[in-house]
C-alpha cells in the first residue's frame, strides 16, 4: 500500500493526533484527582475524524460541534491553555469557566459550541448557513453530531430545510457505533446513515474514520461542494470511541473483547505504522513529539491552575447585551 | 425496615409495578442494556426481557408520544425521560396531547401514562443540564406533578402514580439518587392528595419540595439551635397542590418561606406564595419570602453553581430578616 502524504503532512497529521490523545488522558487523570467536574466525554478512539476533517475548513468557516468537542476545539486552534482552563472551570477559560467541558466556544476561530442536547446543534448550523447565502458569503458551516442524534427529528428537519434552501453546510455524522449505551443496531432501523440523506436528495458517503487520510479526502471533496454553491453534503464517519460514554459508565452494554478488537484499529498506532512504513519516522521522532506535547500539555496544566475562578459578582454577567452608552 | 438509597427506592417501585401487573412496561433511553441512567433499571432487561424493557433511540417527542399512544391503547407504559433537560424535545406531546386529549374528548378517552425524570442542578453539569422545570410543569392542568423527595415517596408515589387514570409525570432530583434514607412501609400507599410536614415548628414555615427538601431541614436545623423553632412542609405534589396543609401550618406560625430551585420569575414558588397571601394574608406576620434559583443558566464551576442555587444559608438569612434578626 502506498501513502499519498508527504513527510512533513504525516508528521503534523500524527502530532495532531497525539495531541488530542495525550490532553485527553490528561484530562481523565485531572478529572479522577477532582480537577475536573461534572461531565466528561472523552474523543480517545476518533481524533482520526477532527484531524482529518477540520483543516478542511477555513479559518472563515464555522464548526457547530457536540458536547465530545475538545478534539475539535484543538485542532480548530483554540489554545490549550483556555481549553484546559475550561475544563477547570476558570475564568480564564475559552468561556470563562461558565461551560466546562460540554460547552467550548471560540468566537475568533468561529467555534459555536459544544452543545450538549443532541440533535440540537444541526438547527443552528443550517442557520448559520442561511446567513452566509444571505449574505452571498462562500462560507460553509461544519456540523459535527453523532450517531444518536440521526435519531432526533431535528436531523431529519434541518437535513430538509438545508437541501430544500440548498445551504452550504456539511453535516458530519461521527457514527461511532453507541448512543450512550444503545448500539447502533438497536436505536436505528436503517444503520447505513449515508443512505439516510437520499431521502433528501442529499450527496453522502461513508469514510472510513479511523483512517486519517481517507477522513481528510473525503472531507476536502465534500467542502469542495458546497463551497461551489451546490448545497449540503453528508459525510457518515465510521469510528469507535474507546472511552466510556462519560466518566460515569459501568459499559455493560459492549464486551471488553469488542473494544479490545476496535482497539487494534486505532487510528494513531495504524498512522505511525504507515509512517515507519514509508521511512518517515523513527523512534527518536516520536520521543520528540511526545515530549514537545507533554511540554504543551504541562504549560496548559500551569496555566489552568494559575487562572482564577471568576469573581461571584459576575454570576449574572452576561446574560443580555449591555446597553450601549447614550451619545 | 431498613435503610436503602433513593434509587434503590425507585428501582424497588418500578419492580414491583413489573412483577403486579403485565401490562406495565418500561421505555426510555438507555432503560435496558445500560441499566438506565441512574441504574433505576439496573436488570430489569434480563429479569422482564426487551418486549417490557424498552431502549429507545433517541426520540423523545417521539417515545413520550408513543407512551400517550399506548396508554391510549390498554398499555400502562411507565416512559423514562432521561432528564427534564431533554423532556424539552416532548413538550408539544405533553402539553397538546397528554393533558388535553380526556378534557378535548368530552371525556371519551382518558391517558393512563406515567412519566419519570431526572430534574435539578448541583452536579457541576452545567446550563444545559441542570434544568428545574417542574414548575412549568405544574402550570398544565391535565396532569399530575409529582416531586417525591425521601426513599418512601420514590417508591411509594410511583406505585401509587400507577393507580391514576390520567398522566402523571414524576421529578426524581438527580441529587438524590444516591442518598440514603429509612423506607417507612406505615407510609404506603402514598396518598397522592397530601403534603407532608415533614418537621413540625412554631415560629416559621420552611415550605418546599424535591432537592431543596434537605436543604430546608438542614436550615431547620441551624435554625433550632438559634432558637428559633422552624415548621417544613414538603409539598410533594406540585398539581394538585395541597394548599390547606400549607395554611395549617403557616396559620400556626404566621411566617413563611418558600424554598424552589426554579427560577424566580414565574417560579412555583411565586404561585404558593400568592396562594397564602390570597387566602391567608391576616394571619401572616410579614410578606412571605421566596428563596429560588439566580436567574442565570447554571454555571459549570462550583462556587459560581452554589451560589445560582438556594442554599441552607441563604434560608436562614431569609428567615432571620423576617424575624428581625
Ligand atoms: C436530547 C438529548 N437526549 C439525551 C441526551 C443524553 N445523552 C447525551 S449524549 C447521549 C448519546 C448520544 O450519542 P451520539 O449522538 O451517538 O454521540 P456520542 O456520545 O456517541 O458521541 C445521550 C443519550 C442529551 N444530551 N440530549
Ligand atoms: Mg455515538
Amino acid at each position: 500500500m502506498t501513502l499519498v502524504v508527504d513527510r512533513d503532512h504525516g508528521w503534523e497529521l500524527l502530532r495532531r493526533m497525539l495531541r488530542i490523545r495525550r490532553f485527553e488522558e490528561k484530562c481523565a487523570e485531572l478529572y479522577s484527582g477532582g480537577k475536573i467536574r461534572g461531565f466528561l466525554h472523552l474523543y480517545i478512539g476518533e481524533e482520526a475524524v477532527a484531524v482529518g476533517a477540520i483543516p478542511c475548513f477555513s479559518s472563515e468557516d464555522a464548526i457547530v460541534g457536540t458536547y465530545r468537542e475538545h478534539g475539535h476545539a484543538l485542532i480548530r486552534g483554540t489554545p490549550m491553555g483556555p481549553l484546559m482552563a475550561e475544563l477547570y472551570g476558570k475564568a480564564n477559560g475559552c468561556a470563562r469557566g461558565r461551560g466546562g467541558s460540554m460547552h467550548f466556544f471560540d468566537a475568533a476561530r468561529r467555534f459555536y459550541g459544544g452543545l450538549a442536547i443532541v440533535g440540537g446543534g444541526l438547527p443552528v448550523a443550517v442557520g448559520l448557513a442561511l446567513a452566509d447565502k444571505m449574505q452571498q458569503r462562500r462560507r460553509v458551516t461544519a456540523c459535527f453530531f453523532g450517531d444518536g442524534a440521526v435519531a432526533e427529528g431535528e436531523f431529519h428537519e434541518s437535513l430538509n430545510l438545508a437541501a430544500l434552501w440548498k445551504l452550504p453546510v456539511l453535516f458530519l455524522c461521527e457514527n461511532n457505533l453507541y448512543a450512550m449505551g444503545t448500539a447502533l443496531g438497536r436505536h436505528q432501523s436503517q444503520t447505513d446513515i449515508a443512505r439516510k440523506a437520499d431521502a433528501y436528495a442529499i450527496p453522502a458517503e461513508a469514510v472510513n474514520g479511523m483512517d486519517v487520510l481517507a477522513v481528510e479526502a473525503a472531507t476536502r471533496e465534500a467542502v469542495d461542494f458546497v463551497r461551489a454553491g451546490q448545497g449540503p453534503y453528508l459525510l457518515e464517519y465510521r469510528t469507535y470511541r474507546f472511552r466510556a460514554h462519560s466518566m460515569y459508565d459501568a459499559e455493560l452494554y459492549r464486551t471488553k473483547d469488542e473494544v479490545a478488537r476496535w482497539k487494534q484499529r486505532d487510528p494513531i498506532t495504524l498512522f505511525q505504522q504507515q509512517l515507519r512504513a514509508e521511512e518517515f519516522l523513527t523512534d527518536a521522532d516520536l520521543d520528540n513529539m511526545e515530549t514537545a506535547i507533554a511540554a504543551e500539555i504541562a504549560e496548559a496544566v500551569s496555566f489552568a491552575e494559575s487562572g482564577s475562578w471568576e469573581p461571584l459578582e459576575d454570576l449574572t454577567k452576561d446574560l443580555y447585551t449591555p446597553a450601549k452608552p447614550a451619545g | 425496615m431498613g435503610k436503602i438509597t433513593y434509587r434503590e427506592a425507585v428501582r424497588a417501585g418500578l419492580r414491583e409495578a413489573l412483577q403486579s401487573n403485565p401490562r406495565v412496561f418500561l421505555m426510555g433511553e438507555d432503560v435496558g442494556k445500560y441499566g438506565g441512567t441512574y441504574a433505576c433499571s439496573k436488570g430489569f432487561l434480563d429479569e422482564f426481557g426487551p418486549e417490557r424493557i424498552r431502549d429507545t433511540p433517541l426520540s423523545e417527542s417521539t417515545f413520550v408520544g408513543a407512551g400517550i399512544g399506548a396508554a391510549l391503547g390498554g398499555m400502562r407504559p411507565i416512559v423514562e425521560v432521561m432528564t427534564v433537560n431533554f423532556s424539552l424535545l416532548a413538550l408539544d406531546q405533553i402539553v397538546n396531547n397528554a393533558a388535553t386529549i380526556r378534557h378535548m374528548s368530552g371525556g371519551q378517552f382518558s391517558i393512563p401514562l406515567v412519566v419519570r425524570m431526572a430534574t435539578g442542578a448541583g452536579r457541576q453539569v452545567a446550563a444545559q443540564h441542570s434544568h428545574s422545570l417542574e414548575g412549568w410543569y405544574a402550570h398544565i392542568p391535565g396532569i399530575t406533578v409529582l416531586a417525591p423527595a425521601t426513599v418512601t415517596d420514590a417508591r411509594g408515589m410511583l406505585l401509587a402514580a400507577l393507580q391514576e387514570p390520567d398522566p402523571v409525570f414524576i421529578f426524581e432530583h438527580a441529587y438524590l439518587y444516591p442518598l440514603e434514607g429509612e423506607l417507612d412501609e406505615s407510609a404506603l400507599p402514598v396518598d397522592l392528595t397530601q403534603a407532608a410536614v415533614r418537621r413540625a415548628g412554631t415560629n416559621i414555615s420552611l415550605i418546599t419540595f424535591g432537592g431543596s427538601l434537605w436543604k430546608a431541614l438542614e436550615a431547620a436545623d441551624q435554625l433550632f439551635h438559634e432558637g428559633i423553632s422552624a415548621e417544613v412542609v414538603d409539598l410533594r405534589i406540585l398539581r394538585p397542590l395541597d394548599i390547606s396543609t400549607v395554611l395549617a401550618s403557616v396559620r400556626k406560625t404566621h411566617r413563611a418561606v418558600v424554598i424552589d430551585e426554579g427560577w424566580r420569575t414565574g417560579s412555583f414558588a411565586a404561585e404558593v406564595s400568592a396562594q397564602i397571601m390570597e387566602v391567608a394574608f391576616y394571619d401572616l406576620d410579614g410578606p412571605v419570602a421566596r428563596i429560588c434559583s439566580v436567574e442565570v443558566p447554571i454555571p459549570y464551576p462550583k462556587h459560581l453553581e452554589d451560589a445560582a442555587l438556594p442554599q441552607p444559608e441563604k434560608i436562614v438569612q431569609a428567615v432571620h430578616s423576617l424575624m428581625g434578626r
